[in-house]
């Protein structure tokens, strides 16, 4: 037990991380706070790939390596998320979630 | 270092999740940002803390100096008057926070329950000193092909590498940019010759 204590600190941290980007992207209005959102849960995932990488001895290179992949995909995610709220922004001259609702039935 | 280990995470750690938890709370969208912008370098404390220093200095490089850019600009080319401050309303506040507290009552169930269960095992399989293999060469060999991570004794002609991924992941930056590319741009030219 004494071994992973500084273990479960790290996980704790994630899983804080994760919930606060699942509670930003439901109670945000906005549509780049909904984007801020996501980059929390990645970030969350991250620390435990990282951590992970430190406590697990069948996973030491692949934790980092897994956190590098994430990293890219986050910036990639983040660019065309941005492209497609500036892009609903010259459409519509808005950008609230709520409005965005030309797909509902 | 190993003595400090703990103090420097219970400094950093709050700090972080403090951070991370006034990113959700501000109504502005402007601090939210900045709070992210200052949850991201705690994170990459953690991870210079966790001696993973490749990854902590890609965070720093990748996210606080891009992603963040990214994201600052979109705040500023859309907050405008009422973008600014969105309010929620507080039955949506209160949904959303019982959710939260129940799904990191999970989570922290969940990674307890491990921590706990794993503790006899991993005490053994530990090695000395886990930075030996935890360099940024293993690193930078893995992605080109070398194999590295543990040799399973089972199948020891098993080889891991990521060299599949690494491409994957080049050619998906390449899509990705032509992709934003031709979202962002300005369409305003041909709505107006198509208008009349």
């Amino acid at each position: 037990m004494n071994e992973l204590d500084p273990l479960l600190g790290y996980l704790c941290l994630a899983a804080l991380l994760f919930t606060c980007g699942v509670v930003c992207m439901a109670t945000k209005r906005n549509a780049i706070g909904v984007l801020i959102g996501v980059e929390l849960v990645l970030n969350g995932a991250n620390v435990n790939f990282v951590a992970f990488s430190r406590y697990h001895p069948n996973f030491q290179v692949e934790g980092m390596i897994f956190a590098l992949f994430v990293i890219v995909m986050a910036a990639g995610e983040a660019a065309t998320a941005l492209a497609i709220v500036l892009n609903f922004y010259n459409n519509h001259s808005t950008v609230d979630v709520d409005s965005a609702d030309e797909l509902k039935g | 270092m190993d003595d400090l280990h703990p103090y420097m995470f219970w400094l950093i750690a709050p700090l972080t999740g403090l951070c991370a938890i006034a990113t959700v709370i501000t109504q502005n969208i402007v601090r939210s940002a900045t709070w992210l912008l200052f949850t991201l370098a705690g994170t990459s404390s953690i991870f210079f803390l966790l001696g993973a220093d490749l990854v902590g200095a890609i965070q720093l490089l990748v996210y606080v100096g891009g992603t963040m850019v990214l994201v600052i600009f979109g705040v500023m080319l859309t907050a405008q008057g009422p973008f600014i401050t969105m309010k929620t309303s507080g039955a949506e506040w209160a949904i959303s926070i019982v959710a939260g507290i129940m799904l990191f009552a999970v989570l922290g169930f969940g990674a307890t329950h491990y921590v706990r269960s794993s503790a006899e095992r991993a005490k053994e399989t530990v090695p000395e000193n886990p930075k030996d293999s935890r360099n940024s060469t293993t690193i930078g060999q893995g992605l080109l092909g070398v194999p590295v991570g543990p040799s399973d004794p089972k199948m020891p002609s098993q080889t891991i590498h990521y060299l599949l991924p690494f491409e994957i992941v080049s050619v998906h930056l390449l899509v990705v940019l032509i992709g934003a590319a031709y979202l962002a741009r300005t369409k305003r030219r041909k709505e107006e010759e198509a208008a009349p």
